[in-house]
This record gives C-alpha cells, structure tokens and sequence, in this order.
C-alpha cells in the first residue's frame, strides 16, 4: 500500500513531473507566507507593535493571490493531464490545502486589527498571555501541518490532529477567564473583547491546521478521515503502517 | 421478452419490499437472490464483488503460445451485467485473455490452455461445448470495425439468417430494434439497404455491435472498440456501453485508461501475463493497492 508519492519524478512525461512539483513548492512558498503572518500577527499584538500589524492586514491579499494562481495550476492539471491514484490526491489535497491556508491568512489579518485597535489605546491589557500561549500552540501546529505535507509524515499529521483538542480546550479555559476579567471590571469590555476575538481567530487558525493535516491523511492513504474521532485516525494510521511493515 | 422475465421475477420475489421494487430496476433477477442490493441506494457504498451475480469465472487460466506463456495463472470473476475493464500496456495478456472468452485462440495452432473458464458455471472448454454457440452467446467487438460488404440491413440480419431465420417481420424487428440498441437507428433508418462501408468509422462501429447484439448474445466482449475512432464517436461508444450493461455482461479491452475508468464497474490490471490487482473501478483510480497499478495508471515507469 505504501505508494512512492514522495517523488513526482517518475512520470513518462517530465513536463508532468514539473508542473506537480510545481504545485507542491507553491503549497510550500504559499504555507511559509501564511505562517509568518500568523506569527507577525501575534507578535505584533503581544509587542504593540502597531507598524507589524499594518504589514500583516496588508499582506494578506499576497496570500490570496497565491491562492488563485495555485488554485489555476490544479484545474490546468486536472483538465490536461486526467491526474489518477496518488497524482490524483495530491491535486485534490493541494486545492483543498490552498483554501484553508486562505482562511488562515484572513484570521491573521483579523488578529491583525484587533492588535491596531489595542495597540492605538496604549498599554497592554490583560488576557496577553493567553494569546500568546495559545499563539504558540497554534503556530506550531500550522509549521508541523505544513511539514507533514512537504514530507508525508503521517505522524506528525496525528500530532496535529491531537494538538488541536488541546488548543481547543485551552480556548474555552480562556473564554471563562476573559469573562471574569470583564466582570472585574467592566471597563475594560471593550479591550477583552477584541482580545477575545483574537483568541477566536487563532482557534480557527488552529482547526484550519487540522483540516491541512487531515489531508495528508488522505493524500498518503487514500482515506478520508474528516469527521473522524482521534481515535479513528489513529486506527487507520496505524493499520496503514502495519500494512506497509514500517 | 427480457423485460417479462423482469417482471416474473417481481411476483416471484417472497415480500417485496418497496426497497427491493424499486432496485429491481436496476438489478432484475438478481435482486431476489442478493438480499443485499439494498445497498443500491447508499451512494458511499462502493462496489463489491461478493454482491455480484458471477457471469464468467476464471480458474487457474495458463495459456501458452508454443513455448511463450502469455498468462501466468489467472483467476477472475466477471459479474453479471456490469462493464469489466481490462487495462495493461502492451503485450501484457489483457487482448489474449479477452479472446478466451469465446475460445477465439483455437484459430491459433500454437496455442495451448490450461484451467478453465466458467460461463454460468460451466466449462468452456469442455470437450462437449459447441463452440459455435458459445460465440453466439459470447459476442465480440473488434478495434477496426468489420462490417460484411453488403447493406446495413443485412449485416444486421445476418447472423438470424445464418439461423435460418427467414421471416421477414421478424428479421425486420430484429434489424430496428438492434440498431435502436446500438443507438444507430435514427442515423441509417432511411438507408437500410445502403452498402455499410458509406458509413463512417464510428457508425460502422456501432453497426457491429449492433450486429453483434441481433442473435441475442449474454456477453459481449469489446477489444478496443472505440480506439480507430474520432473523440465524439468514442463518446457515443461509451455511451452505448453504459446501455447496454443493463441488458448483457460486458468485457472491455482498452489502452485508454480514461475510457476504462468512465465506462467500467471493474477494472483488472494486468501485467506481463499476471492480473496484478481487480477491483471496483473508483477505488482503483483513486486509491490502488499494488505500486505496479499506481505506476501504470499515473503514467509512470515502474
């Protein structure tokens, strides 16, 4: 079952083997960009940094661009070449990936402006910390995402697939703590909302994450594991390595 | 007269359900035996060999051309009104093993069989079997279409006449309705008795079948049939086929594996004389088990 889709460099038709790499560099370059704007995003609200966040809301339509132009490369694919098997999924997965990493990119511009919003008012307000823990969480499973689809690591995909009920948990666990904050003091609504609404778009960013490593699953196995529990990719994960004696 | 069989089948049927009335359209006799055609309706489902009805199976198939063995030990099960495909580069036993269907390797000297071929569960090649009549029952289609140089009509009719069937009304319905089967009717109804070669390569094609249909065979076997053809006769080819699936048990050969995965239910991959893998044609596709498959289906040199 272990299929070499590792390599695209097979193919009777080398023009074949260009355009897949291709579309697997520009996932990669598209991943890379999407990444660093989530983590300028955070760290411009936890450093107030008001000139970081203006970059990143307006980088963002780099990141659609991107998008469209990875997006016109897999319809060419499909209707010229009739990709089958493994070809196939990658074209699949990359056109799916690319739609996730657009939302990411639209999540870190929201974060973006919120880090305006409070970065114009002055001091840092509460629930920084917060953010930034959840922040790292969520960066690290966007990079170990992206890393498991440039090397089909289905492991690492499980890891995120675990990582994010973790984020998952930790973002109710903040939500009770801003609330209690703006009981505290509730003039400070304002500011905790927008820190909420920050925290909100990094548990997105999170699930979009998910999703990424759950095409990899599918990419590497030909099995669709969206909707699954944990403990149902972890089964099938596990039958595919049996099956291929790693 | 297929379709009252159909019906009988239904009266038969102990309870009929409102699932298995409705599937009966899509599965006629079998419905009644295979209690799990229910699955008809759940789309994720794929297709499953052991829900078929087993038209043709082969056991231990050798063949040797002198010294040559062009197949290594085949065993296959072809089920019942669905499209099998065989796919395969070049020399690799898919034309071979279509031909052992209708025992059209006998024409060859060198060639030598072991095993066997069930058709509904007997031999082919017992010694008893009158071969004429399984070629009435097993058709064949060939890559360049061969129509008989004579008219459109006689070349349908031929094989009744060959029966000794003479009655003109009958050959007449035989004839229209054939054609209709073969979707060529509403082309050459006015020009029944033109020679066939004014045909085009796609309708001459389509003639053949057509021809191959008249005596009523159960199985019709298909070696390239739309590869000499133009794209839109090719697509009218495979339109046929999904036709005609509801009434016989089709075996396609094909070097265009696009085609095999539009037309098929079933596709076997065959290698070097080996069936390296069979299965329901979507998850071959998509999601193959062997490497060699994968190789050969993406376009790769394994």
């Amino acid at each position: 079952m272990a299929m070499d889709i590792t390599s695209h460099t097979h193919h009777i038709s080398q023009q074949f083997n260009i355009e897949l790499d291709d579309i697997k560099t520009h996932l990669s370059e598209m991943g890379g960009m999407a990444e660093r704007q989530v983590n300028d995003a955070i760290m411009a609200m936890i450093e107030v940094d008001l000139d970081k966040a203006e970059q990143v809301v307006r980088g963002d339509h780099k990141v659609n661009s991107m998008e469209v132009s990875i997006d016109e490369e897999c319809v060419r694919i499909l209707a010229k070449r009739q990709p089958a098997a493994g070809d196939l999924r990658l074209v699949i997965a990359v056109t799916k990936a690319i739609t996730d990493l657009e939302r990411i990119g639209d999540e870190a511009a929201k974060i973006a402006r919120q880090a305006m919003a409070l970065g114009r008012d002055g001091a840092a307000p509460r629930g920084y910390v917060e953010v930034r823990h959840i922040g790292e969480h969520v960066s690290r499973m966007l990079h170990d995402a992206l890393d498991s689809f440039a090397r089909l690591d289905l492991d690492v995909a499980l890891k995120v697939v675990q990582t994010d009920r973790t984020v998952d948990m930790e973002y109710s666990t903040a939500m009770r703590e801003m609330i209690t904050y703006m009981i505290e003091d509730p003039r400070s609504i304002t500011r905790v909302l927008n820190v909420m609404w920050s925290l909100r778009a990094l548990e997105r960013i999170g699930d979009h994450a998910r999703n990424i490593a759950q095409y990899v699953v599918y990419l590497v196995m030909g099995a669709d594991v969206r909707h699954g529990s944990i403990e149902e990719i972890e089964e099938q994960i596990l039958q595919e390595q049996d099956d291929t004696g790693e | 007269m297929l379709e009252q069989t159909d019906v009988v089948e239904h009266r038969d049927a102990p309870a009929p359900s409102a699932a298995t009335a409705s599937t009966d359209s899509l599965s006629g006799e079998t419905g009644a035996q295979a209690p799990n055609h229910k699955q008809t309706f759940d789309q994720a489902e794929p297709l499953a060999m052991e829900n078929e009805k087993i038209k043709l199976e082969v056991e231990g198939l050798k063949l040797y051309y002198g010294n040559d063995q062009a197949l290594k030990n085949i065993s296959l099960q072809i089920p019942e009104k669905k499209v099998t495909a065989f796919i395969g580069p070049s020399g690799c036993g898919k034309s071979t093993l279509l031909r052992c269907f209708n025992r059209m390797n006998d024409l060859v000297d060198s060639c030598r069989i072991e095993g066997k071929i069930l058709l509904d569960g007997d031999n082919i090649y017992d010694p008893s079997v009158d071969v004429a009549e399984l070629r009435r029952q097993v058709g064949m289609v060939f890559q360049k279409p061969n129509p008989f140089p004579k008219s459109i009509y006689e070349n349908v009719a031929y094989g009744l006449r060959l029966q000794g069937v003479k009655s003109k009304r009958i050959l007449d319905t035989v004839v229209e309705n054939s054609l209709r089967g073969a979707a060529l009717w509403d082309e050459v109804k006015d020009r029944l008795h033109d020679n066939a070669f004014g045909l085009s390569g796609g309708q001459q094609q389509r003639l053949v079948i057509a021809r191959a249909i008249a005596i009523e065979p159960e199985v019709i076997l298909l070696d390239e049939p739309a590869s000499a053809l133009d794209p839109i006769s090719t697509l009218k080819i495979e339109e046929l086929i999904y036709e005609l699936k509801d009434k016989y048990t089709i075996v396609i050969v094909t070097h265009n594996m696009q085609q095999a995965a539009r037309v098929s239910d079933y596709t076997a991959f065959m290698y070097m004389g080996d069936l390296v893998e069979v299965g329901d044609t979507d998850r071959l596709f998509t999601n193959p088990i062997e490497k060699q498959t994968e190789d050969y289906i993406t376009g790769r040199y394994g």
